[in-house]
């Protein structure tokens, strides 16, 4: 045997460390540190700032986890669609087993790591987690109802809730406000983009609601789903979590944001595709500010309680 | 006489990879080290108090 014989293709095995953490989906896992963190801060109570470090950074590892079992299981569309024909598994460099081994370890790993560094509820809601979106959403609902959205973005809603329980150790109202306010934005966030993106979700056989009930229909979900989402996002600034801070956030955000859902709702496609789908375009970027100030504003009243300014 | 070492691509991720994962390794270590000392500081690890506790005269 010579060195001639050894195979210089790229195969899975010899991938580079940045394509397994490209199997943790980063660009989500921000979102999760971010709104997990404002949780654990907001919180009532102290927690150690390692203990607060350690807990964010396993709730980050889960929800990593739980992309990586997810790219596993959907390995088969990821190849078939151009936005994610680069990921790991479908460019080769990845094997399905490896990212379902990384996916289940890393599982195991932080809910057990955060359930020692802060407690039982808080590793059990990173469990559940973790179940509801690579199970729940990923291997059930994606491809069986074009509500798939609207109730895997539970998943994404759950951060906030365990980085208050890690503090806490229970469940509260405040807690539910901030999960409710992530699931109930998730919908007119995605379908907003749906609405202008030429996805190839047909040719992979998920059922978007674009593609099942049809344009029209989905500016109608738009609407209602803002609408609903409004007195959750104000409701919150009456509680523990909010104050004159949030409360004028999110007064001046939900007025915006349902004035453009309105509009979404009002005009037809033949409107849009003369300016390019410029106000969907112009309500996807309202709803990334949408959720990115209401989280600030919480975080912004938690850092100024102890200054006796945040907080009613 | 002597084999000349030629640094492949591959080489390159399995080196890339060996270091990653090291240091991942170091970061675990210290984190576990920085929880058992947080914990032990601040009685973390100690037995949690009874409801009987603290009720006697």
């Amino acid at each position: 045997m010579s060195d001639a014989s050894i195979n210089t293709q790229t195969q899975g095995g010899e991938a580079g460390f940045r394509d397994y953490f490209a199997l943790l989906k980063p660009r989500v896992m921000s979102l999760v540190v971010f709104t997990a963190m404002v949780g654990l801060l907001a919180a009532p109570g102290g927690i150690h700032p390692f203990i607060a470090f350690c807990a964010v950074l396993f709730i980050a590892v889960g929800g990593g986890a739980s992309g990586a079992l997810n790219m596993w299981w959907d390995a088969d569309i990821d190849q078939v669609m151009k936005r994610t024909t680069s990921r790991p598994i479908p460019s080769g460099k990845v094997t399905g087993g490896e990212a379902l081994a990384i996916g289940l370890t890393l599982s195991v790993f932080a809910c057990v790591m955060l359930w020692l560094a802060t407690n039982a509820v808080a590793g059990a809601l990173l469990a559940f987690t973790i179940f509801f979106y690579a199970v729940v959403y990923t291997m059930w609902l994606k491809r069986w109802t074009p509500q798939n959205i609207v109730i895997g973005g539970a998943s994404g809603a759950f951060p906030p809730m365990i980085g208050w329980a890690a503090v806490t150790g229970g469940v509260s109202v405040e807690s539910v406000l901030m999960f409710m306010l992530i699931f109930m934005w998730t919908p007119p966030h995605f379908w907003a983009l749906a609405l202008f993106m030429n996805s190839d979700y047909e040719k992979a056989g998920v059922p978007m609601l674009t593609v099942t009930h049809g344009r029209r229909v989905t500016r109608n979900h738009i609407l209602v789903y803002t609408i609903l989402l409004a007195p959750i996002a104000i409701g919150a600034g009456f509680t523990e979590i909010g104050g004159p801070i949030y409360l004028s956030v999110a007064v001046v955000l939900n007025v915006l944001f349902l004035l453009g859902a309105f509009k979404i709702w009002r005009r037809n496609e033949g409107q849009a595709q003369v300016d390019k789908y410029r106000l969907e375009k112009s309500f996807f970027g309202l709803s990334l500010m949408y959720l990115f100030l209401h989280f600030g504003a919480i975080l912004a009243e938690a850092a100024l309680k102890p200054y006796g300014l945040g907080g009613w | 006489m002597g084999f000349e070492h030629v640094e492949h691509e591959l080489h390159k991720r399995r080196s890339g990879r060996n270091i990653g994962l090291g240091l991942v390794l170091v970061a675990f270590v210290a984190i576990v080290f920085g929880m058992t000392v947080v914990k032990v500081t601040t009685g973390g690890l100690g037995p949690k108090p009874t409801a009987t506790q603290g009720a006697s005269k």
